[in-house]
């Protein structure tokens, strides 16, 4: 791994790390759901890394949590995240990220926007839950339905993310085509 | 810098965070197999002596809790729902005792000695040609990039301010990326020319 990949690896990472330092938007029609900008990053770093070097940023971010750093949303942090209801989605985020980098090379002849947000939308969404809806029922001791229920609240902002992270994509690859590394 | 760490010199601060971390998976691993209201108290009762024995900044940590209470309570309601309120009780009760007694380990242990006790793990990736040191320099330089990245943004912001009078725009979003991005090249190039993460003295 060259040491440039290091930097793309641990900017991304910072990525994250910075986007959970956003205060937490409480939308009202959504039932005041807190909803955090920090999946953006898992999001981006997948579909602007490509599939391993953003898994790895993603991993990066989360042994950084795992050391003490609070840089999970809300200032949380340390090895007690690890240990709550949530830690199913911890798990999904990386996955998450290579599955997103995976789509969007594989999508590589269309176009960014559209690629972008297929590749978010099944990484970011599709796989996280899959991990994060069978780790709170695990961790919450509750049925898979009942799991789902109490996680689909977070999906409306997660469609959000989604769309932020098509729009970031392309003007990116407008204005700086090779930071787009899953494509080149 | 970022980090749990509360400053201190007690009887777990002095504990080697090898042997912190050891104690801390075997007790989950031992908290998940118990299904008695009473243990969990129990164990409850002594993490709640273990934060006291830090003084009064040890308990003012409590206020994790704070953070934790939308969810805890929206897996009560789950659990109310599907009529099993008596063991949701029991499971959010494991859960807290679960998530104080790993965060113990987080404030009472500076981020370098953690990191340091983790060293070994990456051992195994010399096999494969990477260097074990290659994961502390990421950390070293996502603590570094972080803060940065919002001043980049912060800087914006202000600009931003400044000619429209709204505070934030989505239309930020470009520059940020771009700028920020643009920062990460010369970071790489820098890395480069001093020899690249082989070239770092130990």
């Amino acid at each position: 791994m060259a040491d440039r990949s290091l930097v793309h690896i641990a900017f991304y990472a910072a990525l994250i790390a910075a986007l959970g330092l956003v205060p937490p938007v409480s939308i009202a029609f959504l039932g005041g759901v807190p909803i955090t900008a920090q999946t953006l990053g898992v999001m981006l770093a997948g579909v602007m890394l490509g599939p391993v070097r953003g898994a790895l940023a993603v991993l990066l971010f989360l042994f950084l949590v795992a050391l003490g750093a609070p840089l999970l949303a809300g200032g949380r942090g340390g090895l007690g995240v690890f240990m709550g209801p949530s830690v199913g989605f911890l798990v999904g985020w990386p996955v998450g990220a290579l599955v997103a980098g995976w789509v969007m090379q594989s999508t590589r002849e269309m176009n960014v926007l559209v690629s972008a947000a297929i590749a978010a939308a099944v990484g970011g969404i599709l796989v996280v839950y899959a991990f994060g809806i069978p780790g709170v029922a695990i961790m919450a001791g509750l049925s898979l339905p009942k799991a789902a229920l109490g996680s689909a609240i977070y999906i409306p902002g997660d469609l959000v993310k989604v769309v932020l992270t098509a729009l970031i994509a392309q003007t990116v690859a407008r204005g700086l085509p090779g930071a787009v590394l899953s494509r080149s | 810098m970022i980090s749990l760490y509360l400053q201190g010199d007690s009887w777990a601060h002095r504990l080697r965070a090898g042997w912190k971390l050891l104690a801390v998976a075997l007790a989950s691993l031992v908290l998940f197999q118990v299904v008695s209201v009473w243990a969990y108290l129990a164990s409850l009762a002594a993490v709640i002596l273990c934060y006291a024995s830090l003084g009064r900044e040890g308990l003012a940590q409590l206020k994790l809790l704070r953070s934790l209470s939308f969810v805890l309570v929206l897996l009560l309601a789950l659990h109310w729902l599907s009529g099993t309120l008596n063991d949701g009780v029991v499971i959010v009760l494991r859960l807290v005792v679960m998530i104080l007694a790993a965060n113990f380990v987080s404030i009472t242990t500076r981020l370098d000695d953690m990191l340091e006790a983790v060293q070994p793990l990456f051992r195994p990736l010399g096999v494969l040609g990477v260097s074990p040191r290659k994961p502390a320099l990421g950390v070293a330089l996502v603590l570094r990039f972080a803060p940065h990245m919002l001043l980049v943004y912060g800087l914006l912001r202000e600009a931003w301010q400044a000619r429209t009078g709204s505070r934030n725009s989505w239309r930020l979003l470009a520059p940020f990326a771009i700028q920020s991005l643009r920062m990460s090249d010369n970071v790489a190039e820098a890395l480069k020319a001093r020899g690249g993460s082989e070239g770092l003295s130990r």
